[in-house]
């Protein structure tokens, strides 16, 4: 399989955006999931309980050091800069806000790029800022695929819009189409 | 095996740099964390190539400094994490109400927010006349701020809302005097801090003390070296001392795992056994 990790950065509207995505995957999908999703500081984790009583992957929190493993959905944990060492595991930072963000999605996006290469799948969401953007133009200089969800389509269009304007991507797309196409790449090759 | 790529041997050759001019020793910190900071300081310092840094970390002081405080990550709150400091009015003071006398050490202290929060904590609890609290850290611009205890004012409000949070007895504006910039801690919350430079890497066991705060520092070292650290923090601590890390770290690597009882595992306390 071509593919050995995916990297979604959502903000606003994030929730409802990955609830339509995240679910539908089957339990068996091959490529490993990391999410930096904007949320308060001060978040609890709930959002990770309810996910992953509605998805057949494992849905959990990012630990310091963890090996990125498939069948299992990641999310970076409030308050956290979430980074990928090249040995495939976690790192965790306090370091300052980026994008006014922490943690920030160009943070995880530009170190997973460095790892994976043209193995990666980076994918913008919903969100009312511009974080992410530069990220997503790493991945696509380092090969890997671009997917951004249709900013008309998005909950709130900034973020994808500003994901657009700085990189060509590969694909521009609504959330149901995302989902089929993110099924339809674990099966290529 | 692909040959390492340009970038990571020049980043390798300029901590080996750091560490024989200046004894800063970053060559087990996590990779992606440093290859982070150092670009970042390339390009804000206008360089094209980790090399030309080089020179500059050799022969120009300043921005030794500059690059030692870049790696070193300073960001702090004070009452950071309010649910971890309810937990140790909860499970940790009545343990240290049982001593005479009692020595914390806060390892990578920073800015001094923690010290000061534990401070204040000590104080309501009324056992700070009989504590002393170490604080320490290997960045000097960041110990001789701690000593200041000045913070700007725009973070008050935030401290304010976790000391709350934390389970605060009093009002947090009693800790303080402010003028329109800035808040000033007060005097006697500095009695019994004891600042000192310390470097968890290459200096050694520090005092006997009871209690041990090394909060999110930890996460930029590889296993390895949080090995080495956690062991030197076991031999630091009295038996039934008490080991408190950051929210998100864990001794789930540690190969002392076993010799701790946890106190609390949501807020990272555990209780070195006897
Ligand atoms: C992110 S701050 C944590 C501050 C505070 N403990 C907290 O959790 O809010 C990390 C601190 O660790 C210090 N540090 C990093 N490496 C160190 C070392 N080898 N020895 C001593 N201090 C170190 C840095 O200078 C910095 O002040």
């Amino acid at each position: 399989m071509r593919y050995g990790a995916i990297v979604i950065g959502v903000s606003s509207g994030g929730l409802n955006a990955l609830g339509k995505i995240l679910p539908s995957l089957p339990q068996n999908y091959p490529i490993p999931i990391v999410i930096v999703q904007h949320v308060s500081p001060r978040s609890d984790g709930y959002w990770v309980e309810s996910m992953d009583k509605v998805c057949k992957l494992f849905v959990k929190e990012a630990d310091e050091k963890e090996s990125i493993e498939r069948g299992t959905i990641y999310l970076a944990p409030a308050n956290y800069h979430l980074l990928v060492e090249q040995d495939r595991t976690f790192s965790l930072s306090t370091e300052a806000k980026v994008n006014f963000a922490r943690p920030s999605i160009d943070v995880l996006f530009e170190s997973a790029a460095e790892v994976y290469g043209k193995e990666l799948i980076g994918l913008i969401l919903t969100g009312s800022n511009s974080d992410g953007a530069l990220g997503l133009k790493k991945i696509k200089e380092e090969g890997g695929l671009t997917i951004v969800q249709d900013p008309e389509t998005a909950e709130s269009s900034a973020m994808p819009a500003h994901a657009i304007s700085t990189t060509s991507v590969d694909y521009i797309l609504p959330l149901e189409e995302i989902q089929k196409l993110l099924i339809k790449l674990s099966e290529s090759d | 095996m692909a040959a390492k790529d340009s970038t990571e041997i020049e980043i390798d050759l300029l901590l080996e740099a750091l560490y024989q001019k200046y004894g800063y020793d970053f060559r087990q910190y996590s990779d992606a964390h440093i290859k982070r900071r150092i670009t970042n300081r390339m390009v804000l310092s206008g360089y094209n190539t980790v090399s030309e840094m080089q020179f500059q970390l050799l022969h120009n002081e300043s921005f030794a400094n500059d690059l030692l405080h870049d790696l070193s990550i300073t960001v702090t709150e004070m009452f950071r994490d309010p649910n971890f400091y309810r937990s140790v009015r909860e499970k940790i003071i009545p343990i240290l109400k049982t001593y005479p006398f009692i020595k914390i050490w806060h390892a990578g202290c920073s800015t001094g927010e923690e010290a000061y929060s534990m401070a204040i904590l000590l104080t309501e609890e009324g056992l700070m006349e009989r504590a002393t609290i170490y604080a320490t850290d290997f960045n000097q611009r960041a110990l001789d701020d701690a000593k200041q205890g000045i913070f700007s004012n725009n973070l008050i409000k935030e401290y304010t809302f976790n000391y709350q949070a934390s389970g605060g007895r009093a009002s947090f504006s009693d800790y303080y005097t402010a003028d329109e910039n800035m808040a000033i801690m007060n005097k006697n919350l500095k009695k019994n801090i004891v600042w000192a430079n310390h470097n968890l890497v290459t200096d050694s066991v520090f005092a006997e003390v009871h209690m041990i705060l090394c909060r999110n520092v930890l996460i930029y070292f590889k296993r390895e070296l949080q090995n080495k650290v956690h062991r030197m923090f076991y031999e630091s601590l009295i038996n039934g001392g008490v080991l408190c890390l950051g929210s998100k770290e864990g001794m789930y690597f540690s190969e002392l795992k076993d010799v701790y009882q946890e106190l609390d595992p949501r807020q990272k306390i555990f209780k070195k056994k006897y």
